[in-house]
């Protein structure tokens, strides 16, 4: 059995009154709401705060509706309604498919999208207990300073491993962020950074609120496909989301792929609207787009699954979110 | 930091129960360590293999990575309160009748899915059923015979419910006796 280490517990009503917790206990705070991944890594003893802050409670972290030309995702809505949705499966297909193809059932029950987008990177050298770890002499990422991965390299290279964002990259998605002082927004595209320990922009006060995704974004063709090793339950190896507007012709105005499950954060592939803008995506221009992104992905042994074979299966899944899209 | 104590107030299978319990326990912790709820299975403990199954407002919910505030105000049901006065939960036979459990250990947390996948859809497909409990694992059974179970127990529920409606009709009532026919005696192996 796993136990957790001992902490508070607390049911804040309101926004306000959630920072002002996280305030008054600052770093021996931490904020949890579907807790699916929290819990388990506190069991592990990745995190030990003294105090847990509760989200799921808060009514200004709810809902799902359209609301000045967006559609408000409030961040505490559990994955099984996010992928339920009807809104969100007639305007943001893909999405609903990411979030479906989250984890299993039950995990998708308490997990909710915010905490998704916020999802800590997972790695071989990492997600383990903390005899395990410690066996090992521990790792960059915590309590050690060597990378297990890399053995020489000084950044942590763990694996983004969330379904949601590279969708919500694709359909210009942004993050709503409360903090004790300001209210942001942030682009989905913008919040991740290279950096496996901490792998986003939130600050430690910050709550992700909402997620809007423009409602501008939803007559674009969308394509999902994920790799994992058990369709049932598992975290992606390569997660793979495309978007494109379409001309009446069927030629392409604008198409951009974001891949995941490889690096620290998502990846937007590069050079693809040269290959297919302008052009239909016939046979020809999907080889051409497959082999650009196959190009831009080096994936490193950072989960137990053979780098070589995910970085293989990068024009795969490529070429199977385009034929979904060509079929959409 | 020192382990502090909370009263907290859980609706249980129908019942109210307020227990003394460590603030960072689980909710499998509480059910099995306070309330002696031992149905539900400490598994992988962390929430892989879903044996901590219970249901959450009507909801699949894993037990052992839930905090045990989080259940506060929610109704929770267990193994232990699929069954009624009038005997075992329609899964529960049909379980038996097809010998859909094994070692037995993965079986509570399959039922609790299971029996909240039939509250919402009497007539689920089997593509229904496995999505349902792609979240449960089993090493023994393959799975292929507790499909069959959750099918068969659907349809005895679905037949339940049409003596029921025609009872409350006016109609020829079968008296609560299930009317699906069986050759087999519940707990005969």
């Amino acid at each position: 059995m796993l136990r957790l280490p001992p902490f508070r517990y607390h049911r804040p009503s309101s926004l306000a009154e959630a920072l002002e917790l996280k305030g008054e206990h600052r770093s021996e705070a931490m904020y949890v709401a579907g807790g699916t991944d929290l819990v388990p890594n506190m069991k592990h003893r990745l995190f030990e705060p003294a105090h847990l802050v509760a989200l799921k409670g808060l009514p200004e972290l709810r809902g799902i509706e359209e609301r000045d030309g967006s559609l408000r995702i409030g961040a505490a809505e559990t994955l099984t309604d996010v992928a339920k949705n009807k809104a969100v499966l007639e305007g943001f297909p893909a999405l609903a498919a990411a979030a479906g193809h989250v984890a299993g059932p039950q995990l998708r029950n308490s997990g909710t999208l915010g905490g998704n987008v916020c999802l800590d990177t997972r790695c071989t050298y990492y997600n383990q207990t903390a005899f395990w770890r410690e066996a090992l002499g521990f790792c960059l990422k915590k309590d050690g300073d060597v990378c297990h991965v890399t053995k020489v390299g000084k950044k942590c290279v763990a694996a983004h491993s969330a379904d949601t964002p590279p969708v919500l990259m694709t359909l210009d998605a942004e993050l709503v962020l409360a903090g004790p002082e300001e209210i942001r927004s942030v682009p989905v595209r913008d919040f991740f950074v290279a950096d496996g320990i901490v792998n986003n922009q939130r600050l430690p006060d910050e709550i992700v609120t909402e997620i809007r995704i423009p409602l501008s974004s939803v007559g674009r063709r969308q394509a999902y496909t994920k790799l994992r090793q058990r369709k049932s339950i598992d975290f992606p190896l390569l997660t793979v989301a495309i978007a494109a507007d379409m001309d009446a012709s069927g030629r392409v105005r604008s198409i951009e792929g974001v891949v995941t499950g490889l690096g620290s954060r998502p990846r937007l592939l590069t050079g693809w609207s040269e290959i297919a803008e302008g052009h239909a995506l016939d046979d020809e221009v999907v080889e051409e787009l497959a082999e650009r992104a196959h190009k831009q992905c080096h994936p490193l042994e950072n989960i137990i699954v053979d780098p070589e074979w995910r970085r293989a299966m990068v024009p795969v899944y490529v070429k199977r979110a385009l034929a979904q899209l060509r079929a959409a | 930091m020192t382990t502090t104590h909370d009263i907290v107030r859980l609706h249980v299978n129908g019942d109210l129960r307020e227990v003394g319990v460590p603030t960072h326990y689980t909710l499998l912790e509480t059910l099995r360590y306070i309330l002696g709820l031992t149905g539900s299975k400490q598994g992988c403990d962390k929430g892989d293999c879903g044996a901590c199954t219970v249901v959450v407002d009507g909801r699949p919910t894993l037990s052992c990575i839930t905090p045990v505030w989080e259940a506060v105000g929610t109704e929770v049901i267990t193994v232990e309160g699929l069954a009624s006065a009038d005997g075992p939960h329609p899964l529960q036979d049909e379980f038996d009748l097809n010998g859909a459990a094994q070692c037995g250990f993965c079986t509570p947390g399959i039922l609790c899915s299971a029996s909240a996948l039939l509250e919402r859809t009497r007539a689920p497909s089997r593509e229904e059923i496995k999505d349902a409990l792609a979240g449960n694992l089993c090493r023994c059974t393959g799975y292929t015979k507790i499909y069959d179970a959750v099918e068969a127990a659907a349809r005895r529920l679905s037949a339940d419910d049409a003596s029921a409606d025609a009872a409350t009709e006016g109609g020829a009532s079968t008296g609560g006796a299930s009317p699906v026919e069986t050759d087999r005696e519940p707990g005969g192996v």
